[in-house]
């Protein structure tokens, strides 16, 4: 007999297959940390990765660093004119990069920039055999493509969105000082007197989470291409990086609301 | 583990099963390769010659069956156990599957980089000597993009016997290739026999001709199970017909071309496109 209904199975399949895909995740992630223990010459794979995801990543991350903090600046200084405390837009403008913008935009230019490169690549290594060509030599896979990419990461995510803070703050100093005739004292002795080294760690905390997030996701897409029921082959590489995409930035989000309730 | 010097490993195959999810593609297959020759596993396409090989490997778990390698039954040991017993592979897969991001002297020296705290000079000079051997040493700093289908197969090849390996696979080592590259393989394989003469080399092939050049077993797998096992000899001479139409290129009758695939309407569309 033809079904009609929807049966409780139905509903509860996608639920199902979401938890089963996180606990998958999760086991990815623990097994990379446990590679780092057995992956042979793996500081030089780290410096590696870190050039990778982190030197290559600069350009961008400045990039949308000075823009962010143009804009901030300027929304700010009208938005405060308007109640006459231009004088707090120091600390306004670099409490929201450091406690949130800075953190967040960074793991997400990371995430378009290296993350979705890392999910192509490893996806494509998929489908054409290497991986399993290091598994027959006896070269754990995810010790020697996952594990150097996520300490490079944990590294290399800090320092990206602490030169996110630096060139965000100077980005708001040129709008709101050098264009829009701001006191450069009254700038940045807001800053001084409102950010505290708490903000600053938890910045670098935002940082490492995100690192982690990004860096699972991404190679856990790439590696497990070919279980793909969208797509087959070179299909299911890209149709792989675009949700590495997709469910990183997602996680981010999800990850520093609730980040920011424990930190605040 | 020398095999210039030491004993040759065969390899047991016994009511083996296996696939890929319920879909059963070998069905109870025994077959032995024995040790130091060069066993070529023939068959249809998709008829389960990689399917043998993913398992052999243990890159597939079977549904059933025992695999001896060198006296041992790979399924009872501990995944570690395995994974000492897999590094005595050096396998050549279709495509070479090198890694693109590294050169080839890179690739050939992967193993012995990831295994050994050798110098990077001494890692070098391996690999070097290798490339030498498959006749690709002045491409040692060239990425796998940049090279032939042939020149890569080679280089996987190189990769594969980097170590040594008492137990050789090689998975369509000629496929694709012009005639000439196809013996300049199979030589190579007729000189890793040379060289290291207790290697037990398996070879999954399609080629009629290399397997008369340089198989001393063959395996031919028909619907999932072991249709000959014997010498190449045997073999040729099998009035078996099932081999015959095998060897002999013959077209199984039910998938003859009869009548022409498309019909009227498709032809009219095609027309249509073609005189645009």
């Amino acid at each position: 007999m033809k079904k009609t209904s929807l049966t409780l199975q139905d509903l509860a399949a996608p639920l199902l297959s979401g938890l089963n895909r996180f606990g998958e995740m999760a086991l990815f992630l623990l097994d990379a940390f446990r590679q780092s223990f057995f992956t042979h010459r793996l500081p030089g794979k780290v410096v590696r990765q870190i050039y990778t995801i982190g030197a290559q990543s600069m350009f961008v991350i400045l990039l949308i660093g000075i823009f962010t903090g143009l804009v901030l600046g300027l929304q700010a200084f009208y938005a405060m004119s308007m109640f006459g405390a231009q004088g707090m837009l120091g600390s306004l403008l670099s409490l929201t990069l450091i406690r949130e913008m800075a953190p967040v935009l960074t793991a997400v230019m990371v995430t378009a920039r290296a993350g979705s490169a890392m999910t192509a690549e490893i996806g494509v290594m998929r489908i054409s055999d290497q991986i399993d060509a290091l598994a027959v030599m006896d070269i754990s896979p995810v010790g020697y493509l996952v594990t150097p990419r996520l300490l490079a990461s944990l590294a290399a995510f800090p320092l990206l969105t602490a030169i996110f803070n630096v060139i965000g703050i100077f980005g708001g100093y040129l709008s709101a000082c050098v264009l829009l005739g701001l006191n450069e004292g009254r700038y940045f002795s807001g800053i001084e007197s409102s950010v505290t080294m708490s903000d600053v760690s938890g910045s670098f905390l935002k940082a490492v989470v995100f690192a982690v997030i990004v860096i699972t996701v991404c190679c856990y897409q790439g590696y497990n291409a070919h279980r793909r029921s969208d797509g087959k082959g070179p299909e299911a590489v890209g149709n792989a990086t675009t949700s590495a995409v997709v469910v990183s930035c997602v996680l981010i989000l999800m990850s520093d609301y609730v980040l920011t309730s424990f930190l605040l | 583990m020398n095999p210039a010097k030491d004993a040759a490993w065969d390899i047991r195959i016994e009511r083996l099963e296996g696939g890929y999810g319920s879909r059963r593609i070998i069905k109870g297959m025994d077959a032995t390769f024995p040790g130091g020759a060069i066993t070529a596993i023939l068959g249809e396409s998709g008829g389960g010659k990689t399917t043998l090989l993913r398992i052999l490997l243990g890159l597939t778990p079977p549904f059933s069956g025992r695999i001896f390698m060198g006296g041992r039954d790979i399924f009872s040991l501990t995944p570690s156990q395995f994974r000492r017993i897999r590094r005595r592979f050096g396998v050549l897969f279709q495509d070479g599957a090198l890694l693109g991001a590294l050169t080839l002297a890179e690739n050939v020296a992967l193993p012995l980089t990831e295994h050994t705290k050798l110098s990077r000079k001494v890692l070098r000079n391996a690999a070097l000597r290798t490339l030498e051997l498959v006749g690709l040493e002045q491409f040692a700093d060239f990425y796998p993009s940049e090279l032939s289908g042939g020149m890569r197969k080679r280089a996987g090849l190189a990769r594969a016997i980097v170590t040594e390996p008492p137990l050789l696979f090689c998975d369509e080592p000629t496929s694709g290739l012009d005639p000439i590259t196809s013996a300049q393989m199979d030589q190579l394989l007729l000189d890793m026999k040379k060289h290291y003469p207790s290697m037990t080399t398996v070879v999954i092939t399609h080629d009629l001709g290399s397997v008369r050049h340089i198989a001393d077993h063959v395996l031919v797998i028909g619907d999932g199970r072991a249709a000959f096992s014997g010498s190449k000899e045997e073999l040729y001479a099998s009035p078996d017909p099932y081999l015959r139409s095998f060897l002999d290129r013959e077209a199984q009758e039910e998938r003859r071309m009869t009548a022409p695939p498309l019909d009227e309407s498709v032809r009219a569309a095609l027309a249509e496109w073609l005189n645009q």
